[in-house]
Protein backbone atom coordinates (compact mmCIF):
# COMPACT_ATOMS: atom_id res chain seq x y z
CA UNK A 1 0.00 0.00 0.00
CA UNK A 2 2.65 2.50 1.05
CA UNK A 3 5.48 0.80 -0.82
CA UNK A 4 5.65 3.55 -3.44
CA UNK A 5 6.18 6.13 -0.73
CA UNK A 6 8.87 3.99 0.91
CA UNK A 7 10.82 3.73 -2.35
CA UNK A 8 10.62 7.47 -2.83
CA UNK A 9 11.96 7.98 0.65
CA UNK A 10 14.80 5.58 0.05
CA UNK A 11 15.67 7.28 -3.24
CA UNK A 12 15.66 10.69 -1.59
CA UNK A 13 17.79 9.39 1.25
CA UNK A 14 20.45 7.91 -1.04
CA UNK A 15 20.45 11.10 -3.09
CA UNK A 16 21.29 13.04 0.06
CA UNK A 17 23.95 10.51 0.97
CA UNK A 18 25.59 10.83 -2.44
CA UNK A 19 25.40 14.60 -2.25
CA UNK A 20 27.01 14.52 1.17
CA UNK A 21 29.78 12.26 -0.05
CA UNK A 22 30.35 14.50 -3.04
CA UNK A 23 30.66 17.56 -0.83
CA UNK A 24 33.10 15.72 1.41
CA UNK A 25 35.29 14.67 -1.49
CA UNK A 26 35.21 18.11 -3.07
CA UNK A 27 35.94 19.66 0.31
CA UNK A 28 39.07 17.58 0.59
CA UNK A 29 40.19 18.66 -2.84
CA UNK A 30 39.84 22.29 -1.81
CA UNK A 31 41.97 21.62 1.31
CA UNK A 32 44.73 20.16 -0.79
CA UNK A 33 45.61 23.52 -2.33
CA UNK A 34 49.38 24.06 -2.03
CA UNK A 35 50.46 26.22 0.94
CA UNK A 36 51.14 29.78 -0.04
CA UNK A 37 53.39 32.47 1.35
CA UNK A 38 52.41 32.69 5.03
CA UNK A 39 55.15 32.55 7.64
CA UNK A 40 55.90 32.82 11.36
CA UNK A 41 58.93 34.59 12.82
CA UNK A 42 60.05 35.02 16.39
CA UNK A 43 62.66 34.54 19.06
CA UNK A 44 63.26 31.90 21.72
CA UNK A 45 64.58 33.26 25.02
CA UNK A 46 65.77 31.83 28.28
CA UNK A 47 64.26 33.36 31.41
CA UNK A 48 66.79 33.26 34.24
CA UNK A 49 70.48 32.49 34.39
CA UNK A 50 71.82 29.92 32.01
CA UNK A 51 73.20 26.82 33.75
CA UNK A 52 76.96 26.68 34.01
CA UNK A 53 78.07 24.28 31.28
CA UNK A 54 81.28 22.44 32.02
CA UNK A 55 84.16 22.31 29.55
CA UNK A 56 84.67 19.05 27.73
CA UNK A 57 87.92 17.19 28.34
CA UNK A 58 89.06 15.83 24.98
CA UNK A 59 92.51 14.75 26.11
CA UNK A 60 91.69 11.16 25.14
CA UNK A 61 91.51 12.34 21.53
CA UNK A 62 94.63 14.51 21.06
CA UNK A 63 93.79 15.48 17.45
CA UNK A 64 90.51 17.03 18.64
CA UNK A 65 91.91 18.48 21.87
CA UNK A 66 94.51 20.30 19.78
CA UNK A 67 91.80 21.88 17.62
CA UNK A 68 90.19 23.47 20.66
CA UNK A 69 93.38 24.23 22.59
CA UNK A 70 92.77 28.00 22.69
CA UNK A 71 89.01 27.78 23.14
CA UNK A 72 87.77 24.70 25.04
CA UNK A 73 84.39 23.38 24.00
CA UNK A 74 81.52 23.43 26.48
CA UNK A 75 78.61 21.01 26.86
CA UNK A 76 75.89 22.20 24.50
CA UNK A 77 72.67 21.20 26.24
CA UNK A 78 71.71 24.87 26.84
CA UNK A 79 73.31 27.40 24.50
CA UNK A 80 72.42 31.03 25.22
CA UNK A 81 73.52 34.01 23.13
CA UNK A 82 74.53 37.40 24.55
CA UNK A 83 70.97 38.78 24.32
CA UNK A 84 69.41 35.82 26.17
CA UNK A 85 68.40 34.12 22.91
CA UNK A 86 68.25 30.34 23.17
CA UNK A 87 69.94 28.45 20.34
CA UNK A 88 69.16 24.96 18.95
CA UNK A 89 65.42 25.05 19.68
CA UNK A 90 63.33 23.21 17.08
CA UNK A 91 60.10 25.01 16.17
CA UNK A 92 57.49 23.10 14.19
CA UNK A 93 53.75 22.73 13.61
CA UNK A 94 51.81 20.20 15.68
CA UNK A 95 48.26 21.18 14.68
CA UNK A 96 46.67 22.72 11.63
CA UNK A 97 48.66 21.07 8.84
CA UNK A 98 46.55 19.78 5.97
CA UNK A 99 48.64 16.61 5.80
CA UNK A 100 49.47 17.27 2.17
CA UNK A 101 52.64 19.28 2.79
CA UNK A 102 55.48 18.12 0.56
CA UNK A 103 58.60 16.94 2.38
CA UNK A 104 61.68 19.08 1.87
CA UNK A 105 64.13 17.83 -0.72
CA UNK A 106 66.96 20.07 0.45
CA UNK A 107 70.10 18.08 1.35
CA UNK A 108 71.35 18.74 4.88
CA UNK A 109 74.73 17.94 6.41
CA UNK A 110 75.60 16.35 9.73
CA UNK A 111 79.30 16.97 10.21
CA UNK A 112 81.72 15.62 12.79
CA UNK A 113 84.37 18.24 13.36
CA UNK A 114 86.68 18.70 16.32
CA UNK A 115 84.83 15.78 17.96
CA UNK A 116 81.59 17.76 17.96
CA UNK A 117 78.44 17.48 15.88
CA UNK A 118 77.94 20.43 13.57
CA UNK A 119 75.16 21.38 13.87
CA UNK A 120 74.33 20.13 17.36
CA UNK A 121 70.62 19.96 16.47
CA UNK A 122 69.21 19.31 13.02
CA UNK A 123 65.55 19.29 11.93
CA UNK A 124 64.29 17.23 9.01
CA UNK A 125 61.12 16.07 7.30
CA UNK A 126 60.47 12.34 7.02
CA UNK A 127 62.31 11.13 3.94
CA UNK A 128 64.52 14.21 3.72
CA UNK A 129 68.11 13.28 2.90
CA UNK A 130 71.09 14.26 4.97
CA UNK A 131 74.77 13.58 4.52
CA UNK A 132 76.95 12.30 7.35
CA UNK A 133 80.47 13.74 7.05
CA UNK A 134 83.63 13.11 9.06
CA UNK A 135 85.98 16.12 8.86
CA UNK A 136 88.21 14.82 11.67
CA UNK A 137 91.53 12.98 11.70
CA UNK A 138 89.98 10.27 13.87
CA UNK A 139 87.31 7.58 13.45
CA UNK A 140 83.80 8.22 14.70
CA UNK A 141 80.91 5.85 15.04
CA UNK A 142 77.58 7.49 14.32
CA UNK A 143 74.99 5.89 16.54
CA UNK A 144 71.49 7.40 16.48
CA UNK A 145 69.12 5.90 19.04
CA UNK A 146 65.59 6.40 17.75
CA UNK A 147 62.44 4.91 19.29
CA UNK A 148 60.15 5.37 16.32
CA UNK A 149 62.65 4.62 13.53
CA UNK A 150 65.24 1.89 12.98
CA UNK A 151 68.44 2.26 14.94
CA UNK A 152 71.81 1.83 13.21
CA UNK A 153 75.45 2.27 14.14
CA UNK A 154 78.16 2.92 11.54
CA UNK A 155 81.85 3.56 11.78
CA UNK A 156 83.29 6.41 9.70
CA UNK A 157 87.10 6.48 9.59
CA UNK A 158 88.94 9.69 8.66
CA UNK A 159 88.93 10.48 4.97
CA UNK A 160 86.04 8.15 4.17
CA UNK A 161 83.17 9.06 1.89
CA UNK A 162 80.13 10.85 3.37
CA UNK A 163 77.01 8.69 3.42
CA UNK A 164 73.41 9.59 2.76
CA UNK A 165 70.58 8.83 5.22
CA UNK A 166 66.86 9.50 5.72
CA UNK A 167 64.41 8.89 8.57
CA UNK A 168 61.04 7.37 7.70
CA UNK A 169 58.93 8.45 10.69
CA UNK A 170 58.40 11.66 12.66
CA UNK A 171 60.26 11.66 15.98
CA UNK A 172 61.28 14.52 18.31
CA UNK A 173 64.07 13.99 18.86
CA UNK A 174 66.52 11.24 18.00
CA UNK A 175 69.55 11.20 20.29
CA UNK A 176 72.80 10.70 18.37
CA UNK A 177 76.03 9.63 19.98
CA UNK A 178 79.52 8.46 19.24
CA UNK A 179 80.55 5.58 21.48
CA UNK A 180 84.25 6.22 20.88
CA UNK A 181 83.94 9.82 22.12
CA UNK A 182 81.27 9.70 24.84
CA UNK A 183 81.06 13.49 25.11
CA UNK A 184 79.64 13.76 21.60
CA UNK A 185 75.88 14.32 21.67
CA UNK A 186 73.42 15.70 19.19
CA UNK A 187 69.78 15.50 18.18
CA UNK A 188 67.83 14.99 14.99
CA UNK A 189 64.20 16.16 15.07
CA UNK A 190 62.04 14.57 12.37
CA UNK A 191 58.80 16.53 11.89
CA UNK A 192 56.11 17.01 9.28
CA UNK A 193 55.61 20.36 7.60
CA UNK A 194 57.71 23.51 7.85
CA UNK A 195 60.31 23.66 10.66
CA UNK A 196 63.07 25.89 11.95
CA UNK A 197 65.99 25.65 14.39
CA UNK A 198 66.70 28.81 16.37
CA UNK A 199 70.05 30.48 15.63
CA UNK A 200 72.59 31.93 18.08
CA UNK A 201 70.30 34.92 18.74
CA UNK A 202 67.35 32.61 19.39
CA UNK A 203 65.68 33.74 16.15
CA UNK A 204 63.69 31.42 13.95
CA UNK A 205 61.44 31.64 10.90
CA UNK A 206 58.90 29.12 9.65
CA UNK A 207 58.08 29.53 5.98
CA UNK A 208 55.64 28.09 3.49
CA UNK A 209 52.58 27.98 5.76
CA UNK A 210 49.16 28.41 4.13
CA UNK A 211 47.01 31.08 5.82
CA UNK A 212 45.14 29.53 8.76
CA UNK A 213 45.34 28.66 12.44
CA UNK A 214 48.15 26.52 13.80
CA UNK A 215 49.61 25.20 17.00
CA UNK A 216 53.39 25.59 17.11
CA UNK A 217 55.65 23.54 19.31
CA UNK A 218 59.13 24.51 20.44
CA UNK A 219 61.42 21.72 21.63
CA UNK A 220 64.60 22.17 23.65
CA UNK A 221 66.69 19.17 24.67
CA UNK A 222 66.92 20.14 28.38
CA UNK A 223 63.62 21.94 28.91
CA UNK A 224 61.23 19.88 26.78
CA UNK A 225 58.37 21.37 24.78
CA UNK A 226 56.11 24.41 24.78
CA UNK A 227 53.18 25.15 22.52
CA UNK A 228 51.46 28.30 21.26
CA UNK A 229 48.59 29.01 18.92
CA UNK A 230 49.09 31.32 15.99
CA UNK A 231 47.03 32.63 13.08
CA UNK A 232 48.89 33.02 9.83
CA UNK A 233 47.77 35.41 7.09
CA UNK A 234 49.24 35.81 3.65
CA UNK A 235 51.90 38.50 3.39
CA UNK A 236 53.53 39.66 6.60
CA UNK A 237 54.90 37.06 9.03
CA UNK A 238 52.95 36.28 12.20
CA UNK A 239 54.97 36.92 15.36
CA UNK A 240 55.44 34.22 18.02
CA UNK A 241 57.99 34.22 20.82
CA UNK A 242 58.82 31.38 23.19
CA UNK A 243 60.37 31.69 26.63
CA UNK A 244 61.84 28.75 28.52
CA UNK A 245 62.40 29.07 32.27
CA UNK A 246 65.89 28.21 33.49
CA UNK A 247 65.75 25.31 35.96
CA UNK B 1 0.70 4.29 14.92
CA UNK B 2 1.95 5.38 18.30
CA UNK B 3 2.97 1.82 19.07
CA UNK B 4 5.08 1.57 15.90
CA UNK B 5 6.73 4.88 16.69
CA UNK B 6 7.62 3.62 20.12
CA UNK B 7 8.97 0.41 18.66
CA UNK B 8 10.97 2.39 16.13
CA UNK B 9 12.61 4.61 18.69
CA UNK B 10 13.36 1.58 20.82
CA UNK B 11 15.07 -0.14 17.93
CA UNK B 12 17.01 3.01 17.14
CA UNK B 13 18.20 3.55 20.68
CA UNK B 14 19.19 -0.09 21.05
CA UNK B 15 21.14 0.07 17.80
CA UNK B 16 22.84 3.28 18.84
CA UNK B 17 23.60 1.79 22.24
CA UNK B 18 25.06 -1.36 20.73
CA UNK B 19 27.07 0.75 18.29
CA UNK B 20 28.64 2.79 21.07
CA UNK B 21 29.28 -0.26 23.19
CA UNK B 22 31.03 -1.88 20.24
CA UNK B 23 33.09 1.14 19.32
CA UNK B 24 34.05 1.57 22.98
CA UNK B 25 35.61 -1.88 23.13
CA UNK B 26 37.00 -1.58 19.62
CA UNK B 27 40.54 -0.70 20.68
CA UNK B 28 40.85 -3.71 22.98
CA UNK B 29 39.39 -5.94 20.30
CA UNK B 30 41.78 -4.69 17.65
CA UNK B 31 44.81 -5.60 19.69
CA UNK B 32 43.43 -9.05 20.40
CA UNK B 33 42.66 -9.39 16.72
CA UNK B 34 46.16 -8.24 15.79
CA UNK B 35 47.65 -10.63 18.30
CA UNK B 36 45.67 -13.46 16.71
CA UNK B 37 46.76 -12.35 13.29
CA UNK B 38 50.35 -12.13 14.35
CA UNK B 39 50.16 -15.66 15.70
CA UNK B 40 49.86 -16.57 12.04
CA UNK B 41 53.49 -15.41 11.57
CA UNK B 42 55.65 -17.93 9.75
CA UNK B 43 59.35 -18.55 9.32
CA UNK B 44 61.10 -20.32 6.46
CA UNK B 45 64.29 -22.24 7.10
CA UNK B 46 65.24 -24.23 4.01
CA UNK B 47 62.29 -26.55 3.48
CA UNK B 48 60.99 -26.21 7.05
CA UNK B 49 58.13 -23.79 7.66
CA UNK B 50 57.80 -22.55 11.24
CA UNK B 51 54.46 -21.49 12.73
CA UNK B 52 54.28 -19.09 15.66
CA UNK B 53 51.15 -20.80 17.02
CA UNK B 54 52.98 -24.10 17.29
CA UNK B 55 55.71 -22.57 19.51
CA UNK B 56 53.42 -21.13 22.20
CA UNK B 57 53.98 -24.11 24.52
CA UNK B 58 57.75 -24.23 24.05
CA UNK B 59 58.02 -20.49 24.60
CA UNK B 60 56.07 -20.72 27.88
CA UNK B 61 58.21 -23.59 29.01
CA UNK B 62 61.71 -22.53 27.98
CA UNK B 63 61.85 -18.82 27.23
CA UNK B 64 59.22 -16.95 29.24
CA UNK B 65 61.29 -16.83 32.46
CA UNK B 66 63.76 -14.49 30.82
CA UNK B 67 62.03 -12.96 27.79
CA UNK B 68 58.63 -12.46 29.49
CA UNK B 69 54.99 -13.13 28.57
CA UNK B 70 54.89 -10.19 26.19
CA UNK B 71 58.37 -10.80 24.77
CA UNK B 72 59.55 -7.50 26.25
CA UNK B 73 62.51 -9.05 28.08
CA UNK B 74 60.84 -8.56 31.46
CA UNK B 75 60.61 -12.19 32.54
CA UNK B 76 60.82 -13.12 36.24
CA UNK B 77 64.61 -13.58 36.01
CA UNK B 78 65.29 -10.23 34.39
CA UNK B 79 66.46 -8.38 37.54
CA UNK B 80 69.38 -10.79 38.01
CA UNK B 81 70.62 -10.89 34.44
CA UNK B 82 73.32 -8.82 32.76
CA UNK B 83 73.22 -8.36 29.81
CA UNK B 84 69.42 -8.12 29.89
CA UNK B 85 67.24 -10.58 27.95
CA UNK B 86 66.35 -9.29 24.51
CA UNK B 87 63.16 -7.23 24.20
CA UNK B 88 61.60 -8.85 21.14
CA UNK B 89 58.99 -6.11 20.68
CA UNK B 90 61.72 -3.76 19.34
CA UNK B 91 62.69 -6.04 16.48
CA UNK B 92 66.38 -5.28 17.10
CA UNK B 93 69.01 -8.03 17.17
CA UNK B 94 72.74 -8.32 17.72
CA UNK B 95 73.49 -11.29 15.48
CA UNK B 96 72.59 -10.65 11.88
CA UNK B 97 73.88 -11.32 8.40
CA UNK B 98 72.01 -8.16 7.35
CA UNK B 99 73.17 -4.50 7.40
CA UNK B 100 72.96 -2.40 10.56
CA UNK B 101 69.46 -1.02 11.13
CA UNK B 102 67.69 -3.87 9.35
CA UNK B 103 65.85 -6.98 10.50
CA UNK B 104 67.71 -10.30 10.65
CA UNK B 105 66.80 -13.18 8.37
CA UNK B 106 64.91 -16.21 9.67
CA UNK B 107 68.15 -18.21 9.38
CA UNK B 108 69.98 -15.68 11.57
CA UNK B 109 67.45 -16.16 14.39
CA UNK B 110 67.37 -19.90 13.81
CA UNK B 111 71.16 -20.13 14.20
CA UNK B 112 71.16 -17.81 17.24
CA UNK B 113 68.61 -19.94 19.10
CA UNK B 114 70.69 -23.08 18.57
CA UNK B 115 74.00 -21.39 19.40
CA UNK B 116 72.97 -19.33 22.42
CA UNK B 117 74.86 -16.14 23.23
CA UNK B 118 78.26 -16.45 24.92
CA UNK B 119 79.00 -14.11 27.83
CA UNK B 120 75.27 -13.97 28.63
CA UNK B 121 72.63 -16.17 30.25
CA UNK B 122 71.09 -17.05 26.92
CA UNK B 123 71.68 -20.82 26.67
CA UNK B 124 72.09 -22.83 23.47
CA UNK B 125 68.89 -24.68 22.47
CA UNK B 126 70.62 -27.20 20.25
CA UNK B 127 68.63 -30.22 21.47
CA UNK B 128 65.45 -28.88 19.84
CA UNK B 129 64.35 -30.28 16.49
CA UNK B 130 64.64 -28.04 13.43
CA UNK B 131 60.85 -27.76 13.39
CA UNK B 132 60.75 -26.62 17.03
CA UNK B 133 63.39 -23.98 16.39
CA UNK B 134 61.70 -22.78 13.21
CA UNK B 135 58.44 -22.43 15.18
CA UNK B 136 60.28 -20.46 17.89
CA UNK B 137 61.75 -18.14 15.24
CA UNK B 138 58.20 -17.37 14.06
CA UNK B 139 57.15 -16.84 17.69
CA UNK B 140 60.05 -14.45 18.38
CA UNK B 141 59.07 -12.51 15.23
CA UNK B 142 55.39 -12.30 16.16
CA UNK B 143 56.16 -9.99 19.12
CA UNK B 144 57.36 -7.13 16.92
CA UNK B 145 55.15 -5.19 14.51
CA UNK B 146 58.31 -4.53 12.48
CA UNK B 147 58.23 -8.02 11.06
CA UNK B 148 54.74 -7.28 9.70
CA UNK B 149 55.77 -4.07 7.94
CA UNK B 150 59.44 -4.52 7.01
CA UNK B 151 61.44 -7.15 5.18
CA UNK B 152 64.78 -8.41 6.49
CA UNK B 153 67.81 -6.59 5.09
CA UNK B 154 69.73 -8.10 2.17
CA UNK B 155 72.42 -10.32 3.70
CA UNK B 156 75.96 -9.07 3.11
CA UNK B 157 77.92 -11.02 0.52
CA UNK B 158 80.82 -13.02 1.87
CA UNK B 159 83.32 -13.97 -0.84
CA UNK B 160 85.12 -17.32 -0.59
CA UNK B 161 87.81 -17.35 2.07
CA UNK B 162 91.31 -16.86 0.63
CA UNK B 163 94.49 -18.59 1.79
CA UNK B 164 96.05 -17.14 4.96
CA UNK B 165 99.40 -15.48 4.25
CA UNK B 166 101.84 -13.40 6.29
CA UNK B 167 101.07 -10.39 4.07
CA UNK B 168 97.37 -10.72 4.70
CA UNK B 169 97.91 -10.81 8.45
CA UNK B 170 100.08 -7.70 8.25
CA UNK B 171 97.44 -5.90 6.18
CA UNK B 172 94.83 -6.95 8.72
CA UNK B 173 96.89 -5.41 11.48
CA UNK B 174 97.12 -2.11 9.59
CA UNK B 175 93.33 -2.16 9.28
CA UNK B 176 92.93 -2.86 13.00
CA UNK B 177 94.88 0.34 13.60
CA UNK B 178 93.40 2.41 10.77
CA UNK B 179 89.78 1.53 11.57
CA UNK B 180 90.51 2.17 15.25
CA UNK B 181 89.19 -1.12 16.57
CA UNK B 182 91.78 -0.62 19.33
CA UNK B 183 89.95 2.43 20.72
CA UNK B 184 87.49 -0.02 22.24
CA UNK B 185 89.13 -3.44 21.98
CA UNK B 186 92.64 -2.34 23.03
CA UNK B 187 95.94 -2.59 21.15
CA UNK B 188 96.27 -6.28 22.06
CA UNK B 189 92.54 -7.03 21.88
CA UNK B 190 92.20 -7.18 25.67
CA UNK B 191 89.03 -5.04 25.79
CA UNK B 192 90.98 -2.21 27.41
CA UNK B 193 91.09 0.53 24.76
CA UNK B 194 90.82 4.20 25.80
CA UNK B 195 87.03 4.23 25.21
CA UNK B 196 86.36 0.80 26.75
CA UNK B 197 85.34 2.00 30.24
CA UNK B 198 82.79 4.49 28.96
CA UNK B 199 80.79 2.20 26.69
CA UNK B 200 77.06 1.73 27.27
CA UNK B 201 74.42 -0.35 25.56
CA UNK B 202 71.01 0.97 24.47
CA UNK B 203 69.61 0.73 28.00
CA UNK B 204 72.53 2.88 29.19
CA UNK B 205 74.07 -0.07 30.99
CA UNK B 206 77.84 -0.48 30.96
CA UNK B 207 78.98 -2.94 28.29
CA UNK B 208 82.43 -4.39 27.70
CA UNK B 209 84.00 -4.82 24.28
CA UNK B 210 84.82 -8.39 23.34
CA UNK B 211 88.12 -9.55 24.85
CA UNK B 212 89.89 -11.47 22.08
CA UNK B 213 92.45 -12.89 24.51
CA UNK B 214 90.34 -14.50 27.26
CA UNK B 215 89.42 -17.67 25.37
CA UNK B 216 85.68 -16.90 25.11
CA UNK B 217 83.85 -17.15 21.81
CA UNK B 218 82.09 -14.29 20.03
CA UNK B 219 78.33 -14.30 20.73
CA UNK B 220 77.38 -14.27 17.11
CA UNK B 221 79.43 -17.32 16.11
CA UNK B 222 83.09 -18.23 15.98
CA UNK B 223 83.71 -19.39 12.41
CA UNK B 224 85.78 -17.15 10.11
CA UNK B 225 82.56 -16.30 8.23
CA UNK B 226 80.84 -15.33 11.51
CA UNK B 227 83.66 -12.94 12.45
CA UNK B 228 83.56 -11.42 8.97
CA UNK B 229 79.82 -10.84 9.45
CA UNK B 230 80.21 -9.38 12.95
CA UNK B 231 82.28 -6.34 11.98
CA UNK B 232 80.57 -5.83 8.63
CA UNK B 233 77.06 -5.71 10.17
CA UNK B 234 77.73 -4.49 13.73
CA UNK B 235 75.91 -5.67 16.85
CA UNK B 236 72.79 -3.47 16.86
CA UNK B 237 71.86 -2.11 20.29
CA UNK B 238 75.54 -1.99 21.36
CA UNK B 239 78.48 0.35 20.65
CA UNK B 240 79.94 -2.18 18.19
CA UNK B 241 79.43 -0.42 14.82
CA UNK B 242 79.19 -1.66 11.25
CA UNK B 243 82.31 -1.22 9.11
CA UNK B 244 80.68 -2.31 5.85
CA UNK B 245 80.96 1.12 4.22
CA UNK B 246 84.71 1.28 4.68
CA UNK B 247 86.12 -2.21 4.37
CA UNK B 248 86.46 -3.96 1.01
CA UNK B 249 85.61 -7.67 0.96
CA UNK B 250 89.22 -8.72 0.42
CA UNK B 251 90.42 -6.46 3.25
CA UNK B 252 87.74 -7.88 5.51
CA UNK B 253 89.35 -11.30 5.22
CA UNK B 254 92.74 -9.81 6.13
CA UNK B 255 91.16 -8.35 9.25
CA UNK B 256 89.59 -11.70 10.17
CA UNK B 257 93.03 -13.34 9.91
CA UNK B 258 94.62 -10.68 12.08
CA UNK B 259 91.88 -11.00 14.76
CA UNK B 260 92.66 -14.74 14.90
CA UNK B 261 96.24 -13.95 15.95
CA UNK B 262 94.87 -12.17 19.04
CA UNK B 263 92.90 -15.19 20.21
CA UNK B 264 94.70 -17.74 22.41
CA UNK B 265 93.28 -20.73 20.52
CA UNK B 266 95.76 -22.63 18.39
CA UNK B 267 95.48 -21.47 14.77
CA UNK B 268 97.45 -21.16 11.58
CA UNK B 269 97.23 -17.36 11.92
CA UNK B 270 98.77 -17.47 15.40
CA UNK B 271 101.59 -19.63 14.15
CA UNK B 272 102.39 -17.23 11.30
CA UNK B 273 102.25 -14.25 13.67
CA UNK B 274 104.74 -15.99 15.93
CA UNK B 275 107.09 -16.66 13.00
CA UNK B 276 106.79 -13.01 11.96
CA UNK B 277 107.44 -11.83 15.50
CA UNK B 278 104.34 -9.63 15.08
CA UNK B 279 104.18 -6.92 17.76
CA UNK B 280 100.99 -5.18 18.91
CA UNK B 281 100.15 -1.97 17.08
CA UNK B 282 101.49 1.34 18.33
CA UNK B 283 98.57 3.77 18.24
CA UNK B 284 100.92 6.75 18.52
CA UNK B 285 102.83 5.82 15.39
CA UNK B 286 101.28 7.04 12.14
CA UNK B 287 99.18 4.46 10.32
CA UNK B 288 101.33 2.97 7.54
CA UNK B 289 100.26 4.72 4.32
CA UNK B 290 99.83 1.85 1.92
CA UNK B 291 98.89 -1.60 3.14
CA UNK B 292 101.95 -3.88 3.00
CA UNK B 293 100.35 -6.36 0.60
CA UNK B 294 99.66 -3.55 -1.87
CA UNK B 295 103.19 -2.13 -1.68
CA UNK B 296 105.30 -3.67 -4.46
CA UNK B 297 108.71 -3.06 -2.90
CA UNK B 298 109.76 -0.95 0.09
CA UNK B 299 111.30 2.35 -1.02
CA UNK B 300 114.92 2.71 0.10
CA UNK B 301 115.23 4.77 3.29
CA UNK B 302 117.46 7.85 3.20
C1 LIG C 1 68.20 -17.70 31.29
C2 LIG C 1 67.62 -16.64 30.53
C3 LIG C 1 67.20 -16.90 29.08
C4 LIG C 1 66.39 -17.90 28.58
C5 LIG C 1 65.74 -19.03 29.33
C6 LIG C 1 66.25 -17.62 27.18
N1 LIG C 1 66.96 -16.52 26.83
FE1 LIG C 1 67.10 -15.69 24.99
N2 LIG C 1 68.32 -14.25 25.70
C7 LIG C 1 68.71 -14.11 27.03
C8 LIG C 1 69.61 -12.99 27.16
C9 LIG C 1 70.24 -12.51 28.46
C10 LIG C 1 69.76 -12.45 25.87
C11 LIG C 1 70.62 -11.26 25.48
C12 LIG C 1 72.09 -11.64 25.40
C13 LIG C 1 72.97 -10.53 24.93
O1 LIG C 1 72.49 -9.45 24.65
O2 LIG C 1 74.16 -10.76 24.81
C14 LIG C 1 68.93 -13.25 25.00
C15 LIG C 1 68.79 -13.01 23.62
C16 LIG C 1 67.97 -13.76 22.78
C17 LIG C 1 67.79 -13.49 21.37
C18 LIG C 1 68.39 -12.33 20.61
C19 LIG C 1 69.68 -12.63 19.87
C20 LIG C 1 70.24 -11.45 19.14
O3 LIG C 1 70.82 -11.64 18.08
O4 LIG C 1 70.07 -10.32 19.58
C21 LIG C 1 66.91 -14.42 20.90
C22 LIG C 1 66.38 -14.54 19.48
C23 LIG C 1 66.56 -15.28 22.00
N3 LIG C 1 67.22 -14.86 23.13
C24 LIG C 1 65.68 -16.34 21.91
C25 LIG C 1 65.36 -17.17 22.98
C26 LIG C 1 64.45 -18.28 22.88
C27 LIG C 1 63.69 -18.68 21.63
C28 LIG C 1 64.40 -18.86 24.11
C29 LIG C 1 63.64 -20.10 24.54
C30 LIG C 1 63.85 -21.27 23.75
C31 LIG C 1 65.28 -18.10 24.99
N4 LIG C 1 65.84 -17.08 24.28
C32 LIG C 1 65.50 -18.39 26.31
C33 LIG C 1 68.33 -14.90 28.07
C34 LIG C 1 67.55 -16.04 27.98
C1 LIG D 1 82.94 1.96 19.84
C2 LIG D 1 83.62 0.82 20.35
C3 LIG D 1 83.97 -0.31 19.42
C4 LIG D 1 84.73 -0.26 18.26
C5 LIG D 1 85.35 0.96 17.61
C6 LIG D 1 84.83 -1.62 17.80
N1 LIG D 1 84.16 -2.46 18.63
FE1 LIG D 1 83.98 -4.45 18.41
N2 LIG D 1 82.77 -4.54 20.05
C7 LIG D 1 82.45 -3.48 20.85
C8 LIG D 1 81.59 -3.92 21.92
C9 LIG D 1 81.01 -3.06 23.03
C10 LIG D 1 81.41 -5.31 21.73
C11 LIG D 1 80.58 -6.25 22.60
C12 LIG D 1 79.13 -6.33 22.16
C13 LIG D 1 78.35 -7.30 22.99
O1 LIG D 1 78.94 -8.04 23.77
O2 LIG D 1 77.14 -7.31 22.84
C14 LIG D 1 82.18 -5.67 20.55
C15 LIG D 1 82.27 -6.94 20.05
C16 LIG D 1 83.09 -7.32 19.00
C17 LIG D 1 83.27 -8.67 18.55
C18 LIG D 1 82.61 -9.89 19.14
C19 LIG D 1 81.14 -9.93 18.79
C20 LIG D 1 80.41 -11.11 19.38
O3 LIG D 1 79.67 -11.76 18.62
O4 LIG D 1 80.56 -11.39 20.57
C21 LIG D 1 84.15 -8.65 17.50
C22 LIG D 1 84.65 -9.82 16.70
C23 LIG D 1 84.51 -7.27 17.29
N3 LIG D 1 83.85 -6.49 18.21
C24 LIG D 1 85.38 -6.82 16.32
C25 LIG D 1 85.68 -5.48 16.09
C26 LIG D 1 86.54 -5.01 15.02
C27 LIG D 1 87.25 -5.91 14.04
C28 LIG D 1 86.57 -3.66 15.10
C29 LIG D 1 87.29 -2.68 14.17
C30 LIG D 1 87.13 -2.91 12.75
C31 LIG D 1 85.75 -3.27 16.24
N4 LIG D 1 85.23 -4.40 16.80
C32 LIG D 1 85.53 -1.97 16.65
C33 LIG D 1 82.86 -2.17 20.68
C34 LIG D 1 83.61 -1.70 19.62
Amino acid sequence: MKTGYKYKLAALFSAFLLLGLGVMILGQKVDAAPPSGGSVAGTVKLDGTAPHERSIDMSKEPSCAKEHASNPVKVESVVVGSNGGLQNVVVYVTQGLSGNEANSTQMQTWDQKGCQYIPHVIALNPGQHFKVVNSDQTSHNIHPQPKNNSEWNKSQPPGSQPFDVTWANPEVAINVKCNIHPWMHGYMAVVKGPYAVSDNSGDFKLEGLAPGSYTLTAWQEEYGTQTQKVTVAAGKPAAVNFTFKAK
Amino acid sequence: MRATLLKCSLVVSVTVGVFFALSGSASAQITRYQEDQRLGTESHIGNVTGHAKAAAMDYRRYCVGCHGDDGDGMGANEPWLDPKPRNFTLGQFKCRSTPTGTLPTDEDLFDTIARGLDRSNMPPWNTFTRQQRADLVAYVKHFSPKFQTEKPGTPIQIPPEPEVTADRIKTGQVLFQKLECWKCHGVEGKANGPSADTLQDDQNRPIKPYDFTDGTRPKCGSSDQDIYKIFMTGLDGTPMPSFADNVKPDEAWDLVFYLRTLQPMHSKERQIAKQLGLKPIDPNAPVPEATPAATPAPAPQQ
